[in-house]
């Protein structure tokens, strides 16, 4: 092949592979943390917009980034708010916004302030920190959006097989409880019923669960019918052999964990256990694995725009991690006294490499929403979600005369 | 293929076996119908096939199930699947994937198939079953029918020898029912495949079966060919039961051979003119209680009802058709006043439902949604009935529970609404919704899931209804049902009514839309079986 027409085979529209937009984002994400910097924040985030804008597909999933921005807008509210409810601490040289009543509280409770005055610059702190949070429900968000969450279970490792169960039955359901819920509040306002209030809740939500409960095991019942879990060729002794790894190992990270984190510092012993957990569980991965026995319908190619894209994404996380530019008060502008954040150089154009995702990857497929003659669904017929567009033609019936 | 050799199965909790004994043989290539009554065991018998019965659903299994050499004790479904293929009621609830093509990879990737020969026999699906200008649809936007196929071809691709289809057609329009059935028998002729299927609508498919399989009450079971089996049956098509009425023999299954041993019957009928008894029974004047007047409704960019007129009159049962989508159920929603409503007037005696609170506008036109369930809350029977009087105001008491009393005797008040039979709970639906005392009662596809016994103890409570002077809307894809009870029948298509008139003149102007007695016996205008025995009784 040559390099022009390898070059091609990376442009026809097609999904990216789902690690490439997750490496890609949390490579973003990890830039953030590193960061309080708000034009920096906000830079990642209008990357974030930009490549969802242009690569997502037309899936439901693929509109939802929009919520994950206000999920973050509200972070950052809540955050501000416990601040100003909760600060009420003024040291020279601070700017009062405005002050509080104060809430007297009993002595036991020293230390803890409710009201009182709000300074400029704790609420500057207050929303930095919920920026950088914003960011990173950002960063999930656009992850989510862009990759399609049943092929990134694809990826799992095998021996983690059962859990994709579990999130395959809450993919699937979970947009029909919905539906089910706009039904169900539909059908008891015809018994006259005002669907609020304790009773009206009882009156939608038990439907609904009772039938987002049947849904769930009759596709539950479906998988097992089509062979999902059937046993592989390893035998009984390997399997328990897998699980038993699986488990120690997983005692030993969190044992290594704990001991790393609450020791004075860091002891060998811990990270011999950490390392011996991790070697465990990767084992006990692998032999769970060959207790399945599945193969893959079109498996995601990765190609060169995958490693662009990982890239892309990684660059900002590289130069943020290690200072690259930081400047004499490195990436935290400072909030006491407030002063205007400066745009450091370097960290502003890693991050803007990241849009270069945009380019690198190709158009995604585009799905075929209803083809000639596409009716809708039987369910849709009912008012309660609304019917694709039909183009069925009417059918061949003779007004009605009678003979 | 499939051997169950004295199988009982007997679920936690429940008194008696729901199958008791049975014993039965099915060969390779077979076409098997099951048929019963509701709730007599047709999908306990199904399920135990591929060992869903009891690895899935609980309970005991006594006796031995047997496919291609394994045993179901042995092998749970997922070590079946190879060899059996199941396809539920509802296909959508069965869906894992997005789209058409990777719901039909989706078994084989189970299986461990190697990637090159799923991607040929993904196209061969595609081809087999028609589906090919599918296959990157997702799977919400897809018809009833398409949907079912695309179940059928998600099962067909892993190539099991057996499959088993739990009532497929029973969410489709005819044509839609006629396209999957198509396709049923295909695979049984080219492909040799062995298909165990149950069905309520036998009208729809006992001439393609080579064995019919009851599912008798007190859990046993009778299998042999279909004509001998049907003699006798508790449910039979309008096809057998005119057949015995005419006491033909042999007993025919299809309408091609009833209309070949039909034609001294027809000759015996030829005297008798039936075409008067389906005049309107009411004088043209008489005042509509229900009409409406450019009525559309939209939903975001989708015309789903567009400029209906129409008129319902008091003593009077409408039937309404349409394929899937083509506005019933937003035309209904918007005659209540529930729906939305973009456009024309709806009046009442003088009222607009949706102008009145949901309270007021139920006392004038009630309506039993697509799924009665959805109107169900509370944990047992008679608490439903008493929130639904006590909802009316207290002179109500004891109406709805009196009008379940005679809709569906014997219904156990301390019974969970979920645990009822599909009848019952549409019994009970009906009740609530009646005891307001509505002049006008829509019912959308009360049908679902109802054996014959039902069904004709639904088209009795409908006439009974418009006799007290009530007027009744019915939207249905059952021609049968509507042949039975309908005075009138309207047709809808794209959201356009496209016909509406007497019930004679609209259902045999379609071979689509035509009673199997209508197409057995035309040019004489009779649509049910009941119409041609009174027709012989006169005659007698």
């Amino acid at each position: 092949m040559s390099g022009m027409s390898r070059w091609w085979s990376g442009r026809v529209p097609r999904d990216l592979h789902p690690v490439a937009w997750w490496v890609w984002a949390l490579g973003l994400g990890v830039a953030i943390t590193r960061t309080t910097n708000p034009i920096l924040v906000a830079l990642v985030v209008s990357v974030l917009g930009v490549v969802v804008a242009s690569r997502r597909g037309d899936a439901p999933w693929a509109r939802g980034l929009k919520y994950y921005l206000v999920m973050g807008a509200v972070v950052i509210a809540v955050r501000v708010v416990l601040r100003s409810v909760f600060g009420g601490d003024v040291t020279a040289g601070q700017a009062v916004l405005f002050r509080l009543p104060r809430v007297p509280l009993p002595s036991w409770a020293a230390g803890v302030q409710v009201g009182g005055p709000v300074t400029a610059q704790e609420m500057l702190a207050a929303v930095y920190g919920g920026l950088v949070l914003a960011g990173l429900i950002a960063c999930v968000g656009a992850a989510n959006t862009l990759a399609n969450p049943r092929r990134v279970l694809r990826v799992l490792p095998r021996a983690l097989y059962e859990v994709g169960v579990a999130v395959v039955v809450a993919v699937s359901v979970a947009p029909l409880l919905v539906e089910a819920a706009q039904r169900t509040r539909r059908a008891q306002r015809l018994r006259g019923r005002p669907a609020r209030g304790l009773h009206g809740l009882r009156a939608v939500a038990v439907p609904v669960l009772e039938d987002a409960l049947e849904r769930s095991i009759h596709l539950a019942a479906a998988m097992d019918s089509r062979g999902y879990g059937r046993r592989g060729e390893a035998p009984a002794r390997v399997r328990r052999l897998g699980a038993a790894g699986l488990l120690g190992g997983m005692v030993g990270i969190s044992v290594g964990a704990y001991g790393l984190l609450a020791a004075a510092g860091p002891g060998w012993v811990e990270v011999m256990t950490l390392a011996v957990g991790i070697a465990a569980c990767v084992a006990g991965l692998a032999l769970g694995g060959r207790r399945v026995r599945r193969s893959s319908y079109r498996p995601d190619a990765w190609r060169w725009p995958e490693w662009a894209v990982c890239v892309a994404g990684l660059v900002p996380a590289a130069v943020l991690a290690a200072g690259l530019g930081a400047g004499a008060s490195g990436f935290n502008p400072p909030t006491d006294p407030p002063a205007w954040p400066s745009v450091p150089l370097i960290p502003a154009v890693a991050v803007v490499v990241a849009a270069l995702a945009a380019v690198a990857a190709p158009p995604p497929r585009r799905a075929v929403t209803a083809g000639p003659g596409g009716e809708h669904r039987a369910r849709a017929a009912a008012p309660a979600s609304p019917p694709p567009p039909a183009g069925a033609p009417a059918p061949s019936l003779s007004p009605a005369v009678p003979p | 293929m499939i051997r169950f050799e004295h199988v009982s199965v007997t679920y936690a909790g429940a008194g008696a076996p729901v199958l008791r004994d049975v014993c039965l043989d099915l060969a390779e290539g077979e076409l098997v119908l099951v048929v019963g009554r509701t709730g007599a065991g047709k999908s306990t018998l199904l399920q135990a096939i591929n060992g869903l019965v009891p690895h899935f659903t609980g309970g005991t299994l006594a006796g031995r199930v047997v496919v291609a050499g394994r045993d179901t004790r042995t092998h749970p479904p997922r070590e079946l699947a190879d060899v059996v293929g199941v396809v539920g009621q509802d296909p959508r609830a069965g869906f894992v994937t997005d789209t058409v093509e990777e719901e039909l990879a989706y078994g084989m990737e189970q299986l461990g198939v190697p990637a090159a020969t799923m991607r040929k026999r993904v196209e061969e699906t595609l081809d087999v079953l028609g589906i090919a200008p599918l296959r990157e649809r997702s799977l919400d936007t897809l018809s009833g029918g398409e949907q079912q196929r695309v179940a059928i071809g998600s099962v067909l691709a892993a190539h099991p020898s057996v499959l088993v289809l739990d009532e497929p057609t029973s969410a489709l329009d005819p044509p839609a029912a006629e396209e999957v059935l198509a396709v049923v028998t295909r695979l049984v002729h080219d492909l040799g495949m062995t298909v165990v299927l149950a069905e309520h609508r036998l009208e729809r498919v006992v001439q393609y079966a080579d064995r019919v399989v009851e599912v008798l009450g007190g859990g046993g079971v009778r299998c042999g060919p279909p004509a001998e089996v049907l003699v006798a049956s508790g449910v039979a098509p309008p096809v057998v039961e005119l057949g015995r009425l005419a006491g033909w023999d042999p007993l025919p299954l299809s309408v091609r051979d009833a209309r070949r041993q039909a034609a001294p019957l027809r000759a015996r009928l030829e005297r008798r003119s039936v075409a008067g008894d389906w005049e309107p029974a009411q004088s043209p004047r008489a005042a509509p209680a229900l009409s409406a007047q450019g009525v559309t409704v939209r939903h975001g960019a989708v015309v789903a009802v567009r400029e209906v007129s129409l008129h319902l009159r008091s003593g009077e049962v409408a039937g309404m058709m349409g394929r899937n989508g083509s506005g019933k159920s937003s035309l209904l929603w918007a005659l209540q006043g529930s729906g939305g409503r973009q456009a024309g007037r709806v009046d009442v005696g003088g009222r607009d439902p949706s102008r009145l609170r949901p309270l007021e506008a139920r006392r004038v036109v009630g309506l039993v949604p697509q799924d009665p369930a959805d109107l169900l809350y509370l944990d047992t029977v008679d608490a439903e009935c008493a929130e639904a009087d006590r909802a009316c105001g207290p002179a109500a008491a004891g109406t709805a529970s009196g009008l379940l009393d005679q809709f569906a005797p014997g219904v156990d008040g301390g019974a969970h609404p979920r645990d009822l039979s599909e009848g019952q709970r549409l019994a009970l639906a009906l009740a609530i919704q009646l005891s307001a005392g509505p002049g006008v009662v829509l019912l959308d596809e009360p049908t679902r899931g109802l054996d014959y016994a039902a069904k004709a103890a639904l088209a009795g409570v409908l006439r009974q209804l418009a006799g007290e002077g009530r007027a009744i809307l019915v939207a249905t894809h059952d021609v049968e049902f509507v042949a039975a009870v309908a005075d009138r029948v309207i047709v809808m298509a794209t959201g356009e009514v496209v016909a509406d008139g007497a019930t004679a003149g609209v259902v045999t102007a379609s071979p689509a839309f035509a009673p199997q007695v209508a197409k057995i016996l035309a040019p004489l205008a009779f649509l049910t079986v009941d119409q041609v025995a009174g027709a012989l009784a006169v005659r007698a």
